[in-house]
Order: C-alpha cells, then structure tokens, then sequence
C-alpha cells in the first residue's frame, strides 16, 4: 500500500461512517427547514412566532439551566470532598459516582417516578410523619424533571471535577500557604482560577445533555411539561409533521453547537495553565 | 493536594451520596418485594418478579435484540475505530487535526436529532432494514468512546517498538497484529465494555428505529412503565445494574476506574 495513502485508508471506513451515517441525514434534516415554498426562513418564522414553541424552548432552556446550576455547586462541593479524601475512601467514593452514571437512563428516571409518584416513597413518608394529610402531586411537573436531572448528571460533574482538582498540584498551595494565605484566601485565588476550566467542560456537558434529554422528560414530565427532546419525539412519529419536527432539531443543533463552541473559547482564554 | 476541609462540607457530600445511590437501593429493594405493586422498604422477600421477567415474551426478545446490538454495533466500531484511532496517533503530522474532532461529531450532535435524522434519512428514505440502521445507529454513538479510549491508549505506545518488529523483517499488518494491538489490550476492553453500556442503556437514537416488530430493552421498558407498575421493571433495573456492575469490575481490571475521572 504507498505510504502516502496508508494513514487515510487506515481512517477511511470509521470517516466514511460518521460522514455517511451522521453527516449526510443530519445535513438532510438541517436542509429540510428551509425548503418551505413561503420562503426559505417560514419554518423558522413559524418556529419563534408560536407561543406554544417558545413555551416549550425557554422550558428546556429554563430545565437545563437550573440543573447546570445545581450541578456545579453540588458536583464541585462533592469533588473538593472527594479529592481530599485518603486513597482508600477516594476510590470508594468513586465507584460510588461511577455507579450510577453507567446505569441507564430509563432506570434512574424510573427510581424517581417510584419515589414521587402519588403512591410513592416520598408521600408514604410524608403522610407518615403527618407532615401531609393528602398526597401531594409531585410527578408530571417542571420540579420533577429538574429533581430526576440533576440526580442524572451530578455524577458526571463530580467524576469531571474530581480529575480536574486532583489534577492541582499541591506545591501550589503549598506555596499560598508559606506566601501568607489564609486557606480561605489560597482556595479563592489558587484552586478557584485552576478549576474553571473543568467547571466550564463539566457545565457545557451538563448544559447540552439535559437540553436534549428525551427519556427523562418523557417519564417525569409527560405530555404537560414537554421539552424540546420530547416535543421533536412527538412531532416527528405522532403528528408526523417531519418538517416541523426538522425546525426542532435544527434548534437544538444550533443552540448546542453555539454553547459548545462559546464556552470552549471561554474556557481556552481563562485556563491560567495556558499563560 | 491534601487540605484540611470543613466537617459541614463532608457532611454535605454524605448527603449527595446519600442522594445518588438512595434510590437504586429502593429499585432494589422493590424488586423483591412481596407484592403487586412497588413498595419500599419491601414487604415480604420473593424472587417471583425476576422469574416474571422471563415469562413476559417481550422482554425475552428485546433483551437479545439489545445485546446482540450493543455486541454487534461495538464489535463493528471498534473495527473502524481502532484502525482510525491508529492512523492519528501514529502519523499525528500527516493528518489534518480535525480528523479527530470527526470522530467526536456523535456526542456533539444531539442524540434525538441523530436518531430522528436517521429514521428518516437511512430507514426511511434509502430503505434499510432496521435491524441494520439500528447496528449503524449504535455503531455511530459509541465510535467517540472505540476512537478516544483506544486512541489514549496508543499515544502511550511507543511505537519504535512496532518500528522494530519491521526493520527484523516482520510484515506490517502482522507487526500491527503481533505487536501494536497486545499493548493497548486494556485499553480495547475497557474501551469496549465502556461503548457496549453505552449502546446497551440507548434511548435516543433507538427510539425512532424501533417499532412492533424489533424493539431494545430500553424501549420496551419504557413502554412497560406506561401500561404497568409492578415490580417487574424493577427487576429489569436491577438485571440492568447487575450489567453495570460488571461492567466496573472489568474497566477497574483494565485501565483502573480512575481513568474515568481523566
């Protein structure tokens, strides 16, 4: 085989189904929005001009923005614990984080529908320790989804910054410590700064799963809280209407790749280690 | 780096453990509750859901469909994937560096969107069998998991030796075979075993590939919990945890559960 071809021959079949199998039908999706005989933005116009669109956007926006939110304090709190913690108790800790993050998503919505549901755990204890009198309805609403969320994606936050804080070499607070600073003032400006940077990948994944999650919305919140993942779901195999369920995905497209692309210029610009 | 840290902030994190495996214990122990509804703390101790899960022919069926495609669609992964993550660590100059960033696009691009693209596109529009589109499907979604994995693997390789095995006379696809391959073994299992979860847990993409006729664990699951709420699905989820688990018992064995947190 000439020398010159063999890296691209080696890398032409996992090439050919990425750009085949992923590249060619996602690009078909994108096009399919424009080809409206209104014009080539109608299905756009449509898109941000319907309340109930919009509804339905700033919902999941609204979703994966608190879940990013909680996630990086709880997640980050947990990590500082957990990268302090003796070698023995770390690894424990960890299989602890990595447990649920490799079990699937439909089981740990499942557990929360067990747990919320209006003859679950939480209102048997509820009405146990006579804190209720009726069960409450906790399913099928926004705080359900955000509960069952952030319960998916803390792990990946913790596991995430656990490598980045580990990652901090203790000379340098070390070297805080003998300059003067008090812990407080070491963390702030030593471990802080050297920890956006993963707090900002653990964010963008966060942010982009719980934007596009199907599964989640779908047993937790249901036809009343629908969220774009949903919602593309249900336009393209229940109202077949497969061109507006294309303006959808061409959405969600947008707004991850935009978030993906900003937050990783960010992240490039405020890491200190690049100087 | 080791600091002295605040007993309320450890008490926190008990709590967010608490939280995170809180409630697979309750699937636990609903699972092998005595009744016909799910319950917790479980009344009574009985086996009788996890022999229901054989009895329901659905299950039976979906489960091999799931893993012979998470088997399926890896094994064809790692195929293209370790060859591909191959040609970038070996001749990083030779190729342009986006090339990487290609093998990537499957996490990049929402899962739905890929699913329903798909669909439409590859099952519908050109009229592939879905047993096939759902190989290609999975294959796609775990390809960044074969590429990275492997390809962490590799950069550590030293590949003077395979330059060795070469210049003594071995053929290249045999010094790839013979040399290359046995030292990044850990990170081909680990790789693997990471991918075949990954597309064994599928929702998104197989949502829209499945119907009547072929459908995956997942699927049928959630379609389950709409019709039924007994302990069976726990069941399920509890058979499922059980993958989990060996699943973690083979990546500790390879690269070392650590290499999750890198």
């Amino acid at each position: 085989m000439p020398r010159k071809l063999r890296p691209w021959l080696l890398s032409a079949p996992a090439l050919l189904l990425v750009l085949l199998f992923l590249g060619l039908p996602v690009l078909s999706t994108l096009a399919t929005t424009f080809g409206d005989p209104k014009g080539p933005l109608a299905q756009y116009a449509t898109f941000f001009n319907s309340r109930f669109r919009m509804t339905v956007l700033w919902r999941t926006m609204e979703v994966a923005l608190i879940t990013t939110a909680v996630s990086v304090v709880v997640g980050f709190i947990t990590a500082w614990v957990v990268a302090q913690a003796p070698a023995r108790m770390k690894s424990l800790l960890i299989i602890a984080a990595v447990f649920p993050l490799l079990t699937g998503v439909v089981v740990r919505s499942f557990a929360w529908l067990v747990i919320l549901g209006k003859n679950g755990i939480l209102n048997d204890f509820l009405l146990w320790i006579g804190v209720i009198s009726e069960p409450l309805s906790m399913l099928y609403t926004k705080g359900s989804v955000i509960v069952a969320m952030i319960y998916l994606f803390v792990p990946l936050m913790i596991l995430t910054l656990v490598g980045v804080l580990e990652g901090i070499p203790q000379d340098l607070t070390d070297a805080a410590a003998s300059l003067g600073a008090k812990p407080g003032a070491a963390f702030r400006q030593v471990v802080l700064p050297l920890a956006v940077p993963g707090l900002i990948v653990g964010s963008v994944l966060v942010f982009t799963g719980s934007f596009t999650s199907y599964a989640t919305p779908q047993l937790l919140g249901g036809e009343g809280q629908m969220m774009m993942g949903t919602f593309l779901y249900q336009r393209a195999m229940v109202t077949f209407d497969w061109v507006g369920a294309s303006t959808i995905a061409a959405v969600m497209v947008v707004v991850t790749l935009t978030t993906v692309l900003i937050m990783s210029k960010i992240a490039r610009r405020v890491n200190p280690m690049a100087g | 780096m080791k600091q002295r840290i605040h007993p309320l902030l450890i008490a926190f994190a008990v709590l967010v453990f608490f939280f995170l495996l809180g409630p697979l214990v309750i699937i636990l122990g609903s699972a092998v509750s005595d009744t016909n509804y799910l319950t917790f703390p479980p009344q009574g101790l009985t086996l009788r859901w996890f022999t229901n899960i054989f009895e329901i022919s659905a299950f039976v069926r979906t489960m091999k469909t799931s893993f012979l495609l998470a088997v399926g669609g890896t094994a064809l992964s790692m195929a293209i994937g370790i060859p591909a993550a191959y040609a970038l660590a070996r001749f990083r100059f030779q190729l342009p560096a986006f090339l990487g960033n290609i093998y990537v696009l499957p996490i990049l691009i929402p899962e739905i969107v890929l699913g329903f693209s798909l669909m439409k596109t590859v099952a519908i529009g050109a009229d592939v069998p879905i047993m096939l589109a759902l190989l290609l499907g999975h294959a796609l979604i775990v390809l960044p998991y074969c590429v990275r994995v492997v390809g962490a693997s590799l950069n550590s390789f030293d590949f003077s030796i395979e330059e060795a095995a070469v210049s003594l006379g071995c053929p290249r696809w045999k010094a790839f075979f013979t040399v290359v391959l046995p030292n990044v073994r850990a990170g081909i299992i680990a790789g693997f075993i990471l991918a075949f979860i990954t597309s064994l847990n599928d929702v998104s993409v197989s949502i829209f590939l499945t119907g009547p006729g072929v459908s995956t664990l997942p699927i049928q699951l959630l379609a389950h919990m709409e019709q039924f709420f007994d302990p069976t699905i726990a069941s399920v989820s509890v058979l499922l945890m059980g993958v989990t688990v060996a699943v973690m018992a083979i990546v500790e064995r390879t690269l070392g559960l650590t290499f999750l947190t890198k």
